[in-house]
C-alpha cells in the first residue's frame, strides 16, 4: 500500500471517527448518567440533517449549522423533561419502549413533512472545492472543515468536563446521582441539559453530514446501531472511551473498504489456488471491503466477550 | 428546627416507617438507635426526600416533605450516607468542591479548618477518592457535607468498620461540629458513642419509635436495652 493511500485512509478514518464521536458522546453520557438506552438518539441526528436542509433553503448553511443544533438540543431537553422524567419511575424497560416509540414517531413525521425520498441537501458552495490534492487524491475543503470543527467540539467537551464545576457534577452523577443531589445540586436539571446537549451534538452531526451521506428518512435507522457499538466498545459514560472507540471504528471501516484482498490472495501467497467453480470459492473470494459493514459488529461481539465493560468503562454493560 | 410528625415511608409495597414522630432542636445531638433493619436509615433518607413518604416533616416551620432532594439539601440539611459514597473517580479536592452548595447560608466551614482536623486529607488532596482507606473516605464524606454549610447534619453509621483510632477521630469531629452550633442526627450502632455525645436518644423498633429520652434514662433502663438494642 502506498503512503498516499495510507494518508487518505487515515484522513477519512479520522473524519468518520470524529463524526461517530459527535453522535455517540452525548449518548454515552446519557447512558452512563441516567441508564437510559436512548434508541431515538440517531433520530435527533436525522432531525438535525433535515433542519439543516430546510434552514439552508430559506437562508444559508451557516445560519443552519448554528440554529439547527440549538433547536434539536431544545427538543431533546423537552423530551427528557416532559417524557422520560415522568416515565423514569416505571423503570428502564418503560424508558426503552418510550425511546423506541419515539424513534418511529420521528421517522414517520419526517416522512410526512419531507417525503420518503432523499432531499437535495447540498454542501455549501463556499466550501465545495478540493482544498488539497496529494498525488491525485482530493481532500475537499468541506471535509477538512468538518474534521476541524469536530475536533474543536471534542476539545470543548473535554475542557468543560475536566475543568468546570458542571463537569464535576456530570462526572459525579455518572457514579451516584442521588448523592450529588443530596449535596444540593439540581440533578434533574443537569440530566435535562446533558440530554439536550447530547441531542444537540447529534443534530450538529446531522447538519454537517446530511449533505454528504444523504438526507433521507432511513438515515437514523442506518446509523443507530453503530452508535451503540461505539458506546459499548468505549465503555458506558466514558467520553474518552467514546473518542477512542469512534476512531478505532472509523479507521477500521475506512481501511476495510479500501482493501480488495480476500482469502484467495492469501492462499495464492501460500502457493495453492482455490478452484473458481468450487463451493469454497464462494467464501474465499469474499473481499475485506465486502465485509466492511460487519466490522463494527464483529468488534462489538469481541468486546462483549473479552471486556464487557468496554475499553474505558467502569461497569459491565 | 426539625419536626417530624406521623411519618410513614414505603419501599414499593413494604411499609417501613409506621408513624414516626421526632424532634430536633437547634444545636442538639440526637441519636437514633435500634437494631439493623428497624428503619433508621430509611428515616434519614425520608427526611432527605429519597423515599416515598407520607406525614409531615418541617424544617424551621416549613413543610419539606415532597420537595426534591437538592431543595432539601439547599435549605440546610446535610446527609452523610452509610455507604461512604465518595466519588471514586474524583480527587479529594474535587469531592470537597462538589460539597459546596448553591445556597450556603448555614454554619460556615473552610477547607483549612477541616484540614487542621484531618491532616491526612490535606496530604492526599490530589489523590482519587477511590484509593483512600475506609476511615479516610468516611472523613471525606463528612467534610464534603460540611462544605455545604448545613444547619443540621444527618450521619448514618459513621464508625462502622473503622479502627478504634478512627472511631475516636470521628467522635472528636462530631463534637467539633456540634460546638459550632450545627445540629446532628446520628444513627449509631456503638452505644458508648451515642451515650457520650447525645443530648437525647430515640430508640426504634419495627418501624416505630419505641423509646425517647436522655442517655442516662436509657442506660438505667435494662428492659429497653435488652428488648431493642442488644445484639443477642
Amino acid at each position: 500500500m502506498s503512503i498516499e493511500v495510507l494518508l487518505f485512509i487515515i484522513f477519512n478514518g479520522l473524519l468518520y471517527g470524529m463524526f461517530l464521536f459527535m453522535l455517540s458522546s452525548g449518548l454515552t453520557l446519557i447512558f452512563g448518567m441516567m441508564g437510559i438506552l436512548n434508541f431515538a438518539h440517531a433520530s435527533f441526528f436525522m432531525i438535525g440533517a433535515y433542519l439543516g436542509y430546510q434552514i439552508s433553503l430559506y437562508s444559508n448553511f451557516w445560519i443552519a449549522i448554528f440554529f439547527a443544533p440549538i433547536i434539536v438540543g431544545y427538543m431533546g431537553a423537552m423530551v427528557e423533561k416532559y417524557g422520560l422524567r415522568n416515565i423514569h419511575k416505571y423503570g428502564h424497560i418503560a424508558e426503552l419502549l418510550f425511546t423506541f416509540g419515539l424513534f418511529y414517531i420521528i421517522e414517520e413525521l419526517v416522512q410526512m413533512i419531507w417525503g420518503k425520498t432523499p432531499v437535495s441537501y447540498k454542501v455549501p458552495e463556499l466550501l465545495n472545492f478540493p482544498l488539497i490534492q496529494i498525488s491525485g487524491m482530493d481532500y475537499p475543503a468541506y471535509s477538512i472543515f468538518r474534521l476541524v470543527l469536530s475536533i474543536l467540539i471534542f476539545l470543548a467537551i473535554y475542557r468543560v468536563l475536566s475543568k468546570t464545576k458542571t463537569g464535576l457534577i456530570i462526572k459525579a452523577s455518572l457514579t451516584n446521582p442521588e448523592i450529588v443531589a443530596a449535596l444540593g445540586h439540581n440533578v434533574p436539571r443537569v440530566f435535562s441539559n446533558v440530554f439536550g446537549f447530547g441531542c444537540g451534538l447529534a443534530g450538529l452531526a446531522g447538519v454537517m453530514a446530511g449533505n454528504v451521506i444523504g438526507t433521507e428518512p432511513s438515515m437514523a435507522l442506518l446509523l443507530g446501531p453503530i452508535v451503540f457499538v461505539v458506546v459499548v466498545t468505549g465503555g458506558l459514560g466514558s467520553i474518552k472511551g467514546a473518542l477512542v472507540a469512534s476512531l478505532i471504528i472509523g479507521m477500521m471501516q475506512t481501511a476495510a473498504v479500501s482493501l480488495e484482498l480476500n482469502l484467495n490472495n492469501a492462499f495464492q501467497y501460500l502457493g495453492f489456488n482455490v478452484d473458481v467453480n468450487s463451493i469454497l470459492n464462494h467464501f474465499t473470494s469474499i473481499t475485506i471491503s465486502q465485509l466492511s459493514p460487519i466490522v463494527p459488529y464483529l468488534l462489538l461481539i469481541i468486546i462483549l466477550i473479552a471486556r464487557p465493560r468496554g475499553l474505558f468503562g467502569k461497569r459491565d454493560v | 428546627m426539625l419536626q417530624v410528625k406521623n411519618l410513614n415511608s414505603y419501599y414499593g409495597k413494604s411499609h417501613i416507617l409506621q408513624g414516626v414522630n421526632l424532634l430536633i432542636n437547634e444545636g442538639e445531638i440526637i441519636s437514633l438507635l435500634g437494631r439493623n433493619g428497624v428503619g433508621r436509615s430509611t428515616f434519614i433518607k425520608s427526611v432527605m426526600g429519597m423515599v416515598d413518604s407520607r406525614g409531615s416533616i418541617s424544617f424551621y416551620g416549613k413543610e419539606i416533605l415532597g420537595r426534591s432532594i437538592h431543595e432539601i439539601a439547599n435549605i440546610g440539611i446535610g446527609y452523610v450516607s452509610e455507604n461512604r459514597d465518595i466519588f471514586p473517580d474524583l480527587t479529594v479536592e474535587e469531592n470537597l468542591e462538589l460539597g459546596k452548595k448553591e445556597n450556603r447560608n448555614g454554619v460556615k466551614w473552610n477547607t483549612e479548618e477541616l484540614f487542621d482536623l484531618f491532616p491526612n486529607l490535606k496530604k492526599r488532596i490530589n489523590v482519587l477518592g477511590g484509593v483512600l482507606s475506609g476511615g479516610e473516605q468516611q472523613m471525606l464524606t463528612i467534610c464534603r457535607c460540611l462544605m455545604g454549610c448545613p444547619k443540621l447534619i444527618m450521619i448514618d453509621e459513621p464508625t462502622e468498620g473503622l479502627s478504634p483510632q478512627m472511631v475516636d477521630n470521628v467522635e472528636k469531629l462530631l463534637k467539633r461540629i456540634a460546638s459550632k452550633g450545627v445540629s446532628i442526627l446520628l444513627v449509631e450502632q456503638k452505644l458508648t458513642i451515642a451515650f457520650n455525645l447525645s443530648n437525647r436518644l430515640y430508640v426504634m423498633g419495627h418501624g416505630k419509635v419505641v423509646f425517647e429520652g436522655k442517655p442516662e434514662e436509657v442506660k438505667k433502663n435494662n428492659e429497653i436495652i435488652k428488648e431493642w438494642l442488644e445484639v443477642s
